[in-house]
């Protein structure tokens, strides 16, 4: 058996991340298998994105370990730790355009802050980028501010795609989006996973997303309503896994029921 | 009834918080502007960035430094005219005028103003940047933030306010020479002569020295506190204000701290 298929590309051990004194993680782990799709799911507020922005190396545990291809992140030198951080594509959920650089600009950002390409490999590398994501070249010379909310996702991803990154983190890619628009976005999903050999991390709330994208599901429950002594992680599994589930929060969460909710927040 | 119990209001953590919150602040500020110092001499900003913070922070600044300038020195000429006149003194305004706008008034205002055009707007920036996760972006992409956002916000401070001040004080001491020689009525001549008789090479060095720092000041907080923005419209809101509050506070300091200290160098370089 290869060996590679037994490290995993990323690793959360036994992680905690708190603000000030409120705790938004606790003891978490989880393991990120190169090629898979992974869907983190929860509500909103229990810590997804806080937990890929410790993924992608954004934000530092309080407690425990986040591990690259079996390495300890915090034991990399500067240059590794910029090099494995490359190697990590990020879809904001607001896409994070730069407000001041225009499309073509904020495609070459990774290209020009990281690599010595002459400004015609540049070019084509963001025409491309552009092309994979279903826009025109047209688009190029637009300033974020004049893109619609579709359109500055796709461009979000454009540029995640430009650095050639190994694995791609999708932070709520479809909120905000009309159910067409949605449907472009989960479809440029799968398309880039089929396009190259890249894993992809989703956090989203939209079950439509989680059924087309997941290989594997991970729920997050809040820290705030966590029982005692239980894991945050409440589930794992497939889609198929998550609609049949015994556990009621996770069956109400993916169908939308919120009489669970409601029975909790009446019995405060 | 409620189960969610409020926690008791408790002396000793309170007292903890008070001490330890902006203990944290200022340790937090000391690292920032430290790893704004080893960015700024171990890699500059690229030439167009550079350049455009430039442009924002010195060309788009000199019609206010320049008003500001002028109706000081004009200002100056009336309060002290009034003054000088009861001890039959008015011809030696000039040196009144032109002292007090080099050594305080100059640097000061021009630093007031660049705290309130260029760091309230600095803080918004940068602060927008912050919520909207531009700067989470930047990291993504394997961009420093300190050595894309900061550093050439500083350089632009750091070099541009001393030319600021220059062009404050001459436009003051212009304004303030024509108000007195036309409208009060003093003399041409005795004006710059009493002018010249009280200031030295010293006295100006002095103010661009201490604008400097003003402008480094300035600078690093802006960007701190953009930097530290909270959430939504009122964060970014805040985030200015406090910038200007605190830039204000700190210029103050320095000058302070900088008269006492060049009060020294005087006495040092003049014994008598």
């Amino acid at each position: 058996m290869n060996s590679d298929h037994q490290t995993p590309l990323l690793e959360l051990n036994h992680v905690s991340r708190s603000f000030g004194a409120q705790g938004v993680l606790s003891d978490i782990s989880l393991q990120v298998q190169p090629g898979e799709t992974l869907v983190l799911i929860g509500e909103s507020g229990c810590g997804k994105s806080v937990t890929t922005k410790l993924l992608a190396g954004m934000l530092e545990p309080t407690a425990g370990d986040v591990m690259w291809r079996g390495v300890d992140v915090k034991r990399l030198k500067p240059a590794e730790k910029l090099k494995q951080r490359l190697r990590i594509g990020y879809l904001f959920q607001s896409a994070a355009l730069f407000d001041s650089l225009n499309v073509f600009e904020n495609i070459a950002f990774g290209l020009r802050q990281n690599t010595r390409k002459k400004n015609e490999e540049i070019q084509d590398i963001v025409y491309s980028r552009l092309v994979d994501v279903g826009l025109n070249s047209d688009v190029s010379s637009k300033m974020p501010a004049e893109l619609s909310g579709g359109m500055r996702k796709r461009v979000g991803l454009a540029r995640a795609l430009a650095i050639s990154p190994d694995i791609i983190i999708y932070d709520e890619p479809t909120t905000g989006l009309d159910p067409v628009m949605s449907d472009v976005i989960n479809e440029l999903i799968l398309s880039v996973r089929e396009q190259r050999p890249v894993t992809s991390i989703v956090v989203t709330h939209d079950m439509h997303t989680v059924q087309k994208v997941a290989d594997r599901i991970l729920m997050l429950y809040p820290l705030s309503r966590l029982p005692a002594g239980e894991n945050q992680v409440i589930f794992s599994g497939t889609a198929d896994d998550a609609f049949h589930a015994d556990d009621v929060r996770v069956y109400s969460f993916v169908h939308g029921d919120a009489s669970q909710r409601l029975h909790e927040l009446s019995a405060a | 009834m409620s189960i969610v119990q409020q926690e008791r209001w408790n002396p000793v953590v309170w007292l903890g918080e008070l001490v330890i919150a902006p203990v944290s602040v200022i340790g937090d500020f000391a690292l920032f502007a430290l790893l704004t110092l080893r960015w700024t001499f171990s890699r500059w900003p690229k030439g167009n960035v550079l350049w455009a913070n430039l442009y924002q922070i010195g060309v788009l600044s000199l019609p206010v430094v320049m008003v500001t300038g002028g109706f000081i020195g004009m200002v100056l000429a009336v309060q002290s005219y009034d003054q000088l006149r009861v001890m039959h003194m008015e011809s030696r305004l000039g040196s009144v005028v032109n002292m007090t706008l080099v050594k305080e008034l100059g640097p000061v205002l021009a630093a007031t103003m660049l705290a309130g055009r260029v760091g309230s707007a600095i803080a918004a920036e940068l602060g927008t940047m912050r919520v909207t996760e531009q700067i989470d972006a930047l990291e993504a992409l394997g961009a420093d933030p300190i050595q894309y956002l900061v550093v050439p916000r500083f350089l632009g401070c750091v070099l541009l306010i001393p030319m600021l001040t220059i062009i404050a004080d001459t436009v003051g001491m212009l304004c303030g020479w024509v108000f007195s020689t036309t409208v009060l009525g003093i003399n041409s001549y005795y004006y710059w002569y009493h002018t010249y008789a009280y200031i030295s090479l010293l006295d100006v060095y002095s103010g661009i020295l201490k604008s400097i720092s003003f402008g480094a000041a300035i600078a690093l907080v802006s960007c701190h506190r953009g930097f530290h923005a909270k959430a939504g419209a009122q964060g970014v809101g805040t985030a200015a204000t406090q910038t200007f509050v605190f830039s204000f506070v700190l210029i103050l300091f320095l000058d302070f701290l900088a008269g006492v200290v060049l009060s020294q160098v005087y006495i040092w370089l003049d014994p008598a």
